[in-house]
């Protein structure tokens, strides 16, 4: 029995109960660094590292926080999480890190990360809420992932960098559609794709607007 | 006089911390449902910003900044505190925030009541951290980061209100099933991102 528990706490947030698309959490610093799927790939590796250790340590002390400083608490826990992704990517991956500039220290108000200490870590043992925070990570990463492949792949017609279309503009026949490299085209993606995803899953319609 | 200027109106419009770099979305789009409740929500990002931003700045400048230690003793000249600012500026946001919230409470209690329920909120709204990342980033100096601050609070409480406003009339709008709710608001989100952006020439 509690290996299902564990693996629907790792599935269940991928598509059925999708952080972003569904709970509204983290969308800040999806969006901004989805222009390429590079950035797309450091962005999901990096949260998905702090929200797992986090999870893991906010549920590791979880009975020892006294209640009315529990944000402080675990917000010091997550910002030396990301102090520490920050350092790393700025040792490893320095133009990733250049490209996300600012949004790699915003992981710490990433809703997700606090929502999921708050609402999973604080009431669970650590390792199923480690495998919570991996597996929302997953499903944010999921649309991340999307979102960057389609705003890289018709936006400049690359893929990872690599030259898929050939641009009109080097004698190909590919005009890059500049939009999808503009903020706006990103929220049109992502409400595409939650339209998508609610046809394929009626119950997750909204009655009121 | 005229880089202030310039400061100020990009950091509302063109480059509007909102709808420019998605910052504060999850209480962007969460509290947007009616005009009111916006507005309280974008007044007390104002102020908040206003004060933190400035606040950070004088951190950063003094005591985080490659070579800011000198003040205080000459030989800590190359001493480099930058990567302690993620977390020092997140708990002077909180601070502030929770001052705030007591003197508001001390000597303007209407304002407090009006307010209340948001203040806290503010504390993970990504928009007030980011903002003093960008100030950082910038390296922006005392007098320009305070009208950044105002600045760019301006921008998200306009934007806030402005959605607002299209969500209240959409209630009458006859909108598919799978979109309803988060959907279509992203893709309003959106067609607003794109108004916002063509003030990018001034």
């Amino acid at each position: 029995m509690p290996e299902t528990k564990a693996k629907d706490v790792l599935i269940d947030p991928i598509f059925r109960n999708n952080p972003i698309a569904l709970q509204v959490l983290g969308i800040c610093s999806a969006l901004a660094v989805t222009t390429k799927v590079e950035t797309s790939v450091a962005m999901a590796l990096s949260v998905i590292f702090v929200l797992g250790c986090s999870n893991a340590a906010v549920s590791l002390i979880r009975n020892f926080i006294p209640t009315n400083i529990r944000i402080i608490v675990q917000m010091t826990i997550i910002a030396s999480l990301v102090i520490v992704v920050d350092q790393m990517l700025q040792a490893f991956a320095f133009d990733a890190s250049k490209q996300m500039s600012v949004f790699v220290g915003l992981i710490i108000t990433n809703c997700i990360v606090m929502g999921r200490a708050e609402a999973f870590a604080m009431k669970n043992p650590p390792l199923i809420s480690a495998l919570d925070g991996i597996g929302n990570a997953i499903g944010y990463s999921v649309i991340l992932l999307v979102v960057g492949f389609v705003r890289e792949l018709f936006g400049s017609g690359a893929i990872w960098g690599y030259q898929v279309f050939p641009l009109s503009t080097e004698g190909g026949w590919y005009v890059a559609n500049g939009l999808l490299l503009l903020p706006p085209s990103a929220f049109f993606i992502i409400g595409l794709f939650i339209w998508v995803l609610r046809t394929f899953k009626p119950e997750q319609v909204e009655q009121e607007g | 006089m005229d880089e202030h200027l310039k400061i100020f109106m990009a950091s509302i419009f063109a480059e509007n911390l909102a709808l420019a770099f998605f910052l504060g979305m999850c209480t962007f789009l969460a509290v947007s449902k009616t005009v009111k409740t916006a507005l309280g929500l974008g007044v007390a990002v104002i102020v908040i910003m206003t004060i933190t931003i400035p606040a950070n700045n004088l951190i950063y400048q003094y005591l985080l900044k490659k070579g800011a230690l000198a003040w205080i003793n000459p030989s800590w000249g190359d001493i480099d505190l930058t990567f302690l600012s993620l977390i020092s500026f997140i708990g002077v946001i909180a601070a502030m925030v929770q001052i705030l919230e007591m003197t508001l409470d001390r000597f303007f209690p209407p304002l407090y009541n009006a307010l209340g329920i948001f203040l806290p909120l503010i504390t993970v709204n990504c928009a007030i951290l980011g903002g003093s990342l960008f100030m950082q980033e910038r390296d922006y100096n005392f007098s320009e980061s305070c009208v950044f601050g105002f600045g760019s609070g301006v921008g998200w409480a306009l934007a806030i209100a402005a959605l607002a406003g299209i969500r209240e009339k959409m209630r009458y709008s006859d909108v598919p099933d799978g979109l309803k709710g988060l959907g279509i608001t992203f893709m309003t989100v959106g067609l607003m991102a794109l108004a916002f952006m063509s003030f990018g020439g001034m």
